[in-house]
């Protein structure tokens, strides 16, 4: 069997750089999506897998009687957390020092990745065990390890996926829900290296294969890397929460444990735990609490890994905490919950955005994080990868505003067109509509030649297909048939004597 | 090391963060707590009980209840099951935090088990952890609306690895250390020591959404509460 190949890895390598952008694909979002969408059998897993966490998360959060209030105090401790960040990060510093932790800072992908290689350098180790962190698939650290002969283990069962696939991640909870079960099966067999023979694509079969495949790794390994779900400022405290139990092998059995988190992470105080243990889970998995939560401030003697660095990222969030609106997106807690009932990521996948963060929280963080210079920026379609539905609004549990935020960064990904010379098609078609629509005599000759499109559309009442300029509209979507009679003509022949 | 050049770091990110905030704003910001920090019932309460158990079940734990010391020791040695002897001819062995109840480790020793101690100051190997059949600790606390049992590394709970490297934890839990909110449960916990926080055995939905339970944490989790009478 050969159909197992899956999405094939189409972003074309930027010649600058070894790896692909963790960040910024080769391709706008629309060119993008024509692929994955033709991909029949990526659509299936995505509207199955997306219908079931949907519902799942549907049921444990209308349980909760209080779900709104937890969302307004969710989201004014992340608006606080934004205006107090330089304080916050110095308490948080001074706590994991207190406790025998190190912390690091690093402005950039590149600063972090260096960071975290001096790190394991110093151990004398040439592998690493992973704990899923976005953190650390933004700035493209396994591939940063690779480049220095470090072998880095993802335990995480759907990055593990990722991984043994040469893949990429497509979803920030579940990095491999564009796979199903059968093509888990054929990854397994054929990169896993002892994966039992006779195995299934049972889910249970294949959980059980990573199980073995891991445990001598968790056992014998002296380097952790992790991100961090909260970093609590007031007592110094790190947060990991997870389901498996290989994030607490992860933060656990190792001699060293490295940390790599974004700036935005914290929490100011220990009791705002008792919100988002009660947000995240709900909004995540859709489960009422994650199997498994591991909190750690600095060292313990005796228990867990003796030595502890933090690594504080920028890496473009600075850059979002500028604007005013667009900073909203920093409150995000990477929950998912907006991937799974939106309807443009449910078709198109997380692959076609380009970046490590999909989905309506992707195409609001992302741009922000990189900025965008222009029109051939494949960041700068980001912004309209999306209905302006809304429901990712509805179930954010910080309550991020992403539909004003999409259209308060296409404003300015139209405000940075200005300057351009010549014309895209959308400003000459605005242009074009201004001169009609201004002068009454223009307007009616137009009016008149919609009947056209009624010919065009014929019986299914819909045009599809237009030659160019408008097949640059109904490439996209369907016009529907123009009316037989327009408003013009219809008053004049019902009220006409009033006018 | 990185010391002078993430220092430079340090203050580069922090102007940046500073910078950032003279253009975005730095109004302060009021913090609505309109959530409920208690539940219905107090804390070991028998509807707080109940709340728990079913949670619990929901997540495919398995619960005992026993009302008094007596009933505890049967459903030790009823979770621990009948001890087979292994294949060296060595009693199978069960590790205990080094805090846990005299009574319960002479419970499990009287079962037929070698019982192996562990401390921060003498803990058992780990490739020694990968073998035991069982690992039994009391908790810190538990949450009802969550079925949710917290280890904070009490000498009744033990180093971390305890926990995670056994495939089978037995946790005995007070009925009044049942709690029925996240909040409730929050304010008895400090940061002072590493937390687990344990819902059900080990999973993951990464294939497809389907849960799969037992994954690379204990893949048997057995709660008993004491002074909960059966129901």
């Amino acid at each position: 069997m050969t159909t197992f190949l899956g999405v094939p890895l189409r972003r074309k390598p930027d010649p600058e750089l070894r790896h692909p952008n963790p960040l910024r694909g080769s391709e706008s979002f629309p060119q993008a999506a024509r692929h994955e969408l033709g991909n029949t059998q990526l659509r299936a897993n995505l509207a199955h897998a997306t219908s079931v966490i949907r519902a799942k998360r549907a049921a444990v959060v209308n349980e909760v009687p209080d779900w709104e209030a937890l969302r307004d105090a969710g989201s004014a401790i992340k608006a606080d957390v934004m205006v107090r960040l330089p304080e916050l990060l110095e308490q948080l510093e001074e706590k994991v020092t207190a406790r025998g932790g190190v912390v690091h800072w690093a402005r950039d992908a590149d600063e972090a990745n260096r960071i975290v290689i001096e790190l394991i350098r110093a151990t004398g180790q040439t592998e690493v065990i992973k704990v899923k962190s976005m953190a650390t698939q933004e700035i493209g650290l396994n591939e940063a390890l690779e480049d220095v002969g470090i072998a880095a283990f993802e335990t995480d069962l759907a990055e593990l996926i990722v991984q043994l696939g040469h893949d990429r991640p497509s979803h920030i909870l579940v990095p491999a829900i564009h796979r199903n079960r059968a093509e888990i099966r054929e990854i397994f067999l054929r990169e896993m290296g002892d994966a039992p023979p006779g195995l299934t694509d049972e889910p249970r079969a294949l959980a059980m294969a990573a199980r073995a495949h891991l445990r001598r790794k968790f056992l014998q390994s002296k380097v952790a890397i992790s991100g961090a779900n909260f970093a609590i400022a007031d007592t110094g405290t790190l947060a990991v929460v997870e389901s498996e139990g290989n994030g607490r092998m992860c933060l656990t059995l190792p001699e060293t444990l490295i940390t790599v988190m974004g700036i935005e992470k914290l929490l100011p105080t220990w009791q705002d735990l008792e919100v988002f243990m009660q947000l995240l889970p709900r909004s995540s998995t859709g489960e009422r609490m994650n199997p498994y939560t591991s909190m750690w401030t600095g060292v313990t003697p005796g228990d867990g890994p003796q030595e502890f660095h933090l690594v504080l990222l920028d890496n473009g969030r600075t850059r979002a905490l500028a604007d005013t609106v667009g900073r909203a997106a920093l409150h995000c807690i990477r929950c998912s919950a907006c991937l799974n009932v939106c309807p443009v990521y449910e078709r198109t996948g997380g692959h076609a955005y380009g970046s490590v963060y999909p989905g309506p929280i992707g195409a609001v963080l992302t741009p922000q994080l990189t900025g965008t210079t222009g029109h051939g920026d494949p960041n700068a379609s980001l912004p309209y990868a999306s209905t302006l539905c809304g429901a990712c609004y509805e179930v954010c549990p910080v309550k991020i505003d992403i539909p004003s935020l999409l259209v308060m960064l296409r404003a300015r990904m139209v405000d940075e067109d200005r300057g351009r010379k010549v014309p895209d098609g959308w400003s000459a078609a605005m242009k074009a509509a201004s001169w009609v629509m201004s002068d009454a005599g223009r307007f009616a000759a137009a009016e008149k030649l919609t009947g056209v499109g009624r010919l065009v559309a014929g019986k299914k009442g819909r045009i599809s297909s237009l030659p160019f300029p408008a097949s640059k509209w109904t490439a996209a979507r369907d016009l529907p048939s123009p009316p037989a009679e327009t408003f013009r003509t219809w008053w004049a022949r019902e009220r006409g004597d009033q006018s | 090391m990185t010391a002078s050049r993430s220092s430079g770091a340090r203050e580069h990110v922090l102007a940046r963060i500073r910078g950032a905030l003279s253009q975005s704003g730095t109004d302060l910001v009021e913090i609505p707590r309109e959530y409920r920090t208690v539940g219905p019932w107090k804390p070991g309460a028998p509807a707080t009980i109940e709340l728990l158990v079913d949670r619990l079940v929901d997540y495919k734990a398995i619960v005992h209840r026993a009302a008094d010391v007596a009933e505890l020791t049967t459903a030790i040695t009823q979770s621990l099951g009948a001890p087979t002897t292994l294949t060296t001819g060595a009693a199978p062995a069960v590790v205990v935090p080094v805090g846990l109840d005299a009574g319960w480790v002479d419970t499990i020793r009287a079962a037929g088990f070698e019982v192996l101690t562990d401390s921060r100051t003498d803990p058992v190997p780990l490739d020694r952890l990968d073998t035991v059949v069982a690992v039994v600790t009391a908790a810190r606390v538990a949450i009802a609306d969550t079925g949710t049992i917290v280890l904070d590394g009490a000498d009744d709970q033990g180093r971390r690895a305890i926990t995670l490297v056994p495939d089978h934890h037995i946790c005995v839990v007070r009925a009044d250390q049942v709690v029925g909110t996240v909040p409730e449960g929050v304010a008895l916990l400090t940061a002072d020591c590493p937390q687990t926080w344990i819902s059900g055995p080990s999973a993951t939905s990464d294939i497809e959404l389907s849960r799969v339970e037992g994954v690379h944490g204990p893949r048997t989790l057995e709660v008993i509460l004491v002074g909960a009478a059966a129901g």
